[in-house]
């Protein structure tokens, strides 16, 4: 078996961020538990802020500039997505939205998806149910119905002591996990430039083929 | 190997003075430019089609009838004509009629538009783009082909025992040429008919042009029209010349800052690095001309984009001296060498006539008079199949006219 490709999306902006923290303990669950199961496993991980003028000019353009289109490549072929974004002004941060405005809308399709966030409290911890979860549900992706999210306080003292934010990242890459050793996503990859339909199925039969 | 320019039509604040040129004065200009292009020694003129401000070509034949009038051996061309918003029957009688007072110089480029509101305001709908462009092309195809034709289709009224009129300057059909930027239907819609297959190639990386190209030319020789390396294949280039590179790039940079399309997007370092587009000396834009090869194969049109970005007309006549000069005369030699003997040349009306005829006269349309019978009779022209010799009588113009006619 070949190893799954596990890819990691970070919308944080700070340096060092919370976001990127929350995505590495979600990996690093998640490819514990695969390789707990003798799955290996292929992960990259991408800051956007690393790529933020490369969306802008793709969403002016309509092409990706190489160190973009190596990132949606990469999510394109993915046996798994992980995606952690900030949460400003009651959802996701603008610059993540930008960038799930860029990927192909078929790319997505049957991909496992666990969603993080991060916020300074946790009353904003169901932007994750009402505004990050749709979009890959209509992106036809596979949300692991635990998403994770991580408040301020969470990473000191102050957080839910009943269930830890280490317990909740377990529970949400447990549910990834699952899905991503079953899937043979990226052993189905589709070329965007091939031919689906040729010129006789256009033509409605016409010609025959 | 044809070598050319092709414009939008944008009419564009020229950011060096702030001053904006009118529609009046951008058409002149336009006309200049075209004129100039004969000049220098390009072989294609390829016009846009817009309809909405700030662009002026909605009329493409109007303009380019004009041009082949005011020229002698400018191919005259479009970049590109919409497919889905123009009713092919009309697209039949206006390319016909071009072909006819151009002398057979006149080709055209199809694509589907990509301006989303110009679809409604002629009673289309862009998501049906592909569709409407599959099906409005058949029709086109077979209207230059068939004296009479009867269609039904989803996209347009009925067609019942129609002729599209003048038909084609000696019974050869202007070339068509599939532009595309990333639409795998459209490589494979030019292959089916054996038509040529232009990528937009200027607002895309190298890799995508070279896959699309790939996947035209083997589909080409799939449907049977000779091989993979005889596809006819038409690219898009952008290049902003003077003798010292750095003159160039200092020159254009704030045409390329504030341009319609990329402007305010990514740098003009980026940009070029990442699209054809070339700013800097002539020899620059020869060596990354040549290397197109290297991905596309041997082809058979290059066009540039030379006139856009509100650019004066001063300049972009010094850009047309430049490549007219400098740049095409070395691409003419180097492309043809190691070309290989069975890469056609781009099709043209003479090479297409040749191609049909041979050394035979080509068919001349000469009309029966008009009765309505088009169908009874096989064809409503005097060399249709099937038409008695005796039914040349006949007028649209009453019995005194049938007199006429019969006596001739």
């Amino acid at each position: 078996m070949t190893a799954r490709r596990i890819v990691v999306i970070s919308a944080g902006l700070s340096t060092p961020s919370s976001s990127r923290q929350l995505a590495d303990r979600l990996l690093a669950d998640s490819a514990g538990l695969l390789r707990e199961r003798g799955v290996e496993v292929d992960a990259k991980v991408f800051e956007l802020r690393d790529l933020a003028h490369d969306i802008t000019n793709h969403l002016l353009m309509g092409f990706a500039p190489p160190k973009l289109e190596e990132a949606l490549d990469a999510v394109a072929s993915a046996d798994g997505l992980i995606v952690v974004t900030p949460i400003f002004t009651t959802s996701y941060a603008g610059l993540f939205k930008s960038f799930i405005d860029v990927i192909d809308p078929q790319a997505l399709t049957d991909l496992p998806v666990l969603i993080g966030a991060t916020g300074g409290t946790p009353r904003h911890s169901l932007a994750i149910d009402y505004a990050i979860r749709p979009l890959f549900t209509y992106l036809h992706a596979i949300p692991v119905t635990t998403g994770v999210f991580a408040a301020t306080g969470d990473w000191g003292g102050g957080g839910d002591g009943v269930r830890s934010l280490p317990d909740r990242i377990f529970r949400g890459a447990t549910e990834f996990a699952d899905l991503v050793e079953r899937t043979d996503r990226s052993d189905m990859l589709s070329d965007p430039f091939a031919l689906d339909r040729p010129m006789g199925h256009l033509l409605g039969g016409l010609a025959g083929e | 190997m044809q070598f050319g320019i092709f414009t939008v039509s944008d009419i564009t604040q020229d950011p060096t003075t702030g001053r904006t040129p009118s529609e009046a004065e951008r058409i002149q200009a336009t006309l200049t430019i075209a004129k100039h292009a004969e000049e220098v020694g390009l072989d294609v003129f390829a016009l846009g089609e817009h309809h909405n401000p700030p662009f002026w070509s909605s009329s493409p034949t109007t303009t380019l009838a004009y041009i082949a009038g005011q020229t002698s051996t400018l191919q005259l061309s479009t970049a590109t004509t919409l497919i889905t918003t123009n009713d092919p029957v009309k697209l039949a009688e206006d390319y016909a009629m071009l072909q006819h007072v151009s002398g057979g110089r006149a080709d055209l480029m199809l694509g589907r538009g990509n301006t989303g509101p110009v679809y409604p305001w002629f009673g289309k709908d862009i998501r049906q783009g592909l569709p409407i462009a599959i099906e409005s092309y058949e029709l086109l195809h077979r209207l230059w082909r068939e004296d009479v034709v009867d269609w039904e289709g989803k996209f347009r009224t009925p067609l019942q025992g129609f002729t599209a009129t003048p038909r084609p300057l000696d019974g050869v059909p202007p070339f068509v040429w599939h532009g595309s930027i990333r639409t795998p239907e459209v490589a494979e819609q030019a292959a089916f008919y054996g038509d040529g297959f232009f990528a937009n190639h200027i607002f895309w990386p190298a890799t995508h042009t070279q896959r699309m190209i790939a996947l035209y030319r083997q589909r080409f020789e799939h449907h049977g029209h000779g091989t993979a390396a005889q596809a006819i294949v038409g690219l898009g280039g952008q290049a902003f010349m003077r003798k010292n590179s750095q003159d160039a790039v200092n020159e254009f940079r704030p045409y390329f800052d504030n341009a319609p399309v990329y402007g305010h997007g990514p740098s003009m370092e980026e940009f070029t690095q990442q699209t054809p587009l070339t700013v800097g000396s002539p020899q620059q834009v020869i060596d990354r001309t040549l290397a197109y090869r290297d991905y596309v194969g041997d082809y058979q049109r290059q066009l540039w984009l030379m006139d856009h970005a509100g650019l004066p007309l001063k300049t972009v006549l010094e850009q047309l001296d430049l490549l007219g000069e400098e740049v095409v005369p070395v691409l003419r030699r180097e492309f043809a060498k190691d070309r290989p003997a069975d890469v056609p040349d781009a099709p043209t009306h003479a090479s297409l006539v040749r191609a049909k005829y041979g050394d035979a006269a080509p068919r001349q349309a000469t009309p029966n008079a008009n009765r309505g019978d088009n169908l009874t009779l096989g064809s409503p022209y005097q060399d249709g199949p099937g038409a008695p010799v005796a039914a040349s009588t006949g007028s649209a113009f009453g019995r005194a006219a049938t007199r006429t006619a019969g006596a001739r």
